[in-house]
């Protein structure tokens, strides 16, 4: 789960990170008003959207009036932005952040921290190159990246933030404000189970104070029982609506490009039925894994879900039946396949407990399925039968 | 023998009296493991499934003198329960449970390295040696005995290359389900070392999928430390950048940890690999041929 640029800073403020003022706006005359008190002779007006590229797209503009100030809400608010991190077609602005001009500062540094796996540690990382894309400093300069690794057990000391500072080249008041600033970050990340975290830019001013100019924060799904706070803030607007529809069923379902449709049982599985489309030829439309009860009613709402895609030409099923049994899978598939009227291809290919009973199930049943024998099989036939509809 | 389980393993079972505890236990005892009790707090002297329960792990083990646990508690629970099996001193750990956040892990992983304890998972299928024990939530039926070393991320894709081998007549060793989250108590590294290790472990199947690094490390792993003949898969090829694939742990981020990259990995070390996860078995079938393993 992803927070708004608005919310990150309202979450970091409470940790004392000092964060670039701003008023969130919904209208044009709320962004009206917010230029006014905000006082300054320029503000900059930022679309709230889950992806970044904000500016290049054309989502970040700086105004010098309260009029200015409205039109730009007209023309962002209610619209779709696409960056080079959406898919085509962007994500719906729904709120501005209205923010102080902060411009010129006097540098612009990059402050973020990761859970690492090789460590197995939080990982903060800090660099003089801010307001450019992380990922392209770690690749042509990665010297130029400082890492700093926290121990899970004593957490981030303030030498380890000292050091960071004077490595970024910070003078004496910036180094004590600097290592305020990274131990409440470190804070806010345990405290709040970041998976992301990100200040870029992290400002000096011209008055020589650090300040976080925008953040990023993603939060790990696993964490939300014990954080309804956080929860509380989310955006369903910015998600991808199937995706979205798929949580509400505890199915897990990523949109993809291609015309073939696939419903698994096992995370892993369901990406190596992807794979295996892709090697004979075909394209997979959709990531969906069913998880380990594969019941009826799941079978129903995944299939669904699949259909929902219009450019979905065939469907493959792939269950591999450890503990359930195949026979029962067979008849879900069969009840689900009546119910939501399937009109495409479908092959099925159902391994493990009772599999030829499951097969000879969903051959006897009249409806129109193709089981299949094997993974290559299974691939084959229904790039196959998706083939022959072009 | 075979590698962190056996016929001997006495095996303890954390949240035994739920629905996913109740239903497992019943399956490993059907196949002959030696499952002793189990705990629930509060169900303390009771029985359950005709074993003794538990209010603490601290009881449990002192009363049964149990090697292993299973953990299949809710989420929220899970931390607490893995410390508390790492305190109770059984030697080998399995937590079933998926979902547990991350930031959780970071102290766990710590702590059972610090007390010197095997912990397989989370969110992962469990351990099993065919024929002899069954830790875990796979099915027993498709496993067959035999000396090929399985490790993998993903418990299907794991069933999966087990099918494959035993209708090829190969059989396993030992199959090691380490898990989807990003932080696994057991890493491939670590499951290559126990088969290498382990003398009735004559190859080593390693199924990885995207994100993170770890199919790289135990790849370079494997040239120094691996005599034995190993065959990689990784899922996830046509993964998209920056979407998790229902496991935690499966996601590309910030362009790293893409199946391009470990599948690279694999070819720097000299490691056998499939792109097809219908051909993790026959890639294995003919590994052993060409080294005259097999007939």
């Amino acid at each position: 789960m992803n927070l708004h640029e608005y919310q990150a800073k309202d979450l970091l403020a409470k940790y004392g990170l000092p964060v670039q003022k701003g008023i969130l706006a919904t209208s044009p005359e709320e962004t009206a008003n917010a230029f006014r008190s905000m006082g300054g002779k320029f503000a900059v007006v930022k679309a709230q959207v889950h992806a970044g590229g904000r500016g290049k797209a054309g989502g970040v503009k700086v105004v010098k009036s309260a009029e200015e100030a409205a039109d730009v809400a007209k023309s962002l608010l209610g619209k779709r932005l696409v960056t080079y991190q959406t898919d085509a077609k962007g994500q719906p602005v729904g709120s501005l952040l209205v923010c102080e001009d902060m411009y010129p500062v006097q540098r612009e540094l990059y402050l973020g921290a990761v859970v690492d796996r090789s460590t197995r540690s939080i990982v903060f990382m800090t660099s003089t190159e801010g307001g450019v894309e992380i990922e392209e400093v770690a690749h042509n300069t990665p010297e130029k990246i400082i890492k700093t690794v926290v121990d899970p057990l004593v957490g981030l000391q303030p030498f380890q933030a000292r050091e960071a500072g004077f490595a970024l080249g910070l003078d004496d008041k910036q180094i004590k404000q600097f290592t305020g600033l990274m131990m409440g970050a470190y804070k806010a990340f345990v405290e709040n189970d970041f998976a992301l975290f990100e200040i870029n830019p992290l400002a000096i001013r011209g008055d020589g104070t650090l300040c976080c100019v925008d953040a990023k924060i993603g939060i790990d799904s696993n964490a939300a029982f014990r954080l309804p706070a956080i929860v509380a803030l989310r955006d369903k607007s910015q998600e991808n609506e199937r995706e979205l529809k798929a949580s509400e069923f505890d199915l897990n379902y990523v949109a993809l490009e291609g015309n073939i449709g696939c419903m698994v049982n096992g995370a892993g599985l369901a990406m190596a039925t992807m794979d295996i489309i892709k090697l004979k030829g075909g394209q997979p439309a959709n990531f969906l894994d069913v998880g380990g009860g594969a019941t009826k009613e799941r079978v129903i709402e995944a299939f669904k879900l699949i259909l929902a895609d219009e450019s979905v030409k065939g469907v493959l099923i792939n269950i591999f039946g450890g503990i359930v049994r195949c026979d029962m899978i067979a008849e879900a598939i069969i009840a689900a396949v009546k119910e939501v009227n399937v009109t495409v291809p479908v092959v099925v290919r159902l391994e493990g407990n009772n599999a030829e009973l499951g097969a000879k199930i969903l051959d006897d049943s009249g409806l129109k399925l193709t089981s299949a024998q094997g993974l290559n099989d299974a691939a084959e036939k229904i790039v196959a039968a998706v083939a022959a509809l072009a | 023998m075979s590698v962190l389980v056996n016929k001997n393993t006495k095996v303890l079972v954390q949240g035994f009296t739920g629905k996913n505890g109740t239903f497992h236990a019943e399956q490993a005892l059907k196949v002959g493991t030696k499952v002793v009790g189990g705990v629930t707090p509060g169900k303390g002297g009771s029985e359950h499934l005709g074993l003794p329960v538990f209010n603490t792990m601290r009881d449990a083990v002192r009363t049964t003198q149990a090697d292993a646990s299973v953990i299949y508690v809710p989420a929220p629970f899970a931390k607490d329960s893995i410390l508390e099996a790492i305190d109770a001193g059984v030697k080998l750990v399995v937590c079933i449970t998926e979902g547990v956040p991350t930031i959780d892990m970071l102290y766990v992983k710590r702590a059972v390295d610090e007390a010197g304890i095997r912990l397989i998972g989370p969110n992962c299928p469990g351990v099993i040696t065919p024929g002899e024990c069954k830790i875990g939530i796979m099915p027993w039926h498709i496993h067959n005995p035999g000396r090929i070393g399985i490790v993998s991320r993903s418990g299907t894709l794991t069933y999966e290359a087990v099918a494959q081998t035993t209708a090829l007549g190969l059989g396993q060793s030992t199959c090691i389900g380490i898990g989807g989250d990003p932080i696994p108590g057991t890493s491939h590294i670590d499951s290559l070392k126990l088969f290498q290790d382990d003398p009735d472990t004559d190859a080593i199947i390693m199924i990885g999928e995207i994100g993170g690094s770890a199919e790289e490390e135990a790849a370079e792993f494997a040239k120094s430390y691996v005599t034995k003949p190993v065959v990689g898969y990784i899922a996830g090829v046509t993964a998209p950048k920056g979407k998790r694939m229902g496991h935690a742990g499966a996601i590309i981020s910030g362009g790293k940890g893409t199946a391009e990259e470990k599948f690279a990995a694999f070819e720097r070390a000299g490691i056998a690999y499939t792109r097809s996860p219908a051909e993790i078995g026959k890639t294995m079938h003919e590994l052993l041929k060409s080294k005259g393993m097999i007939k």
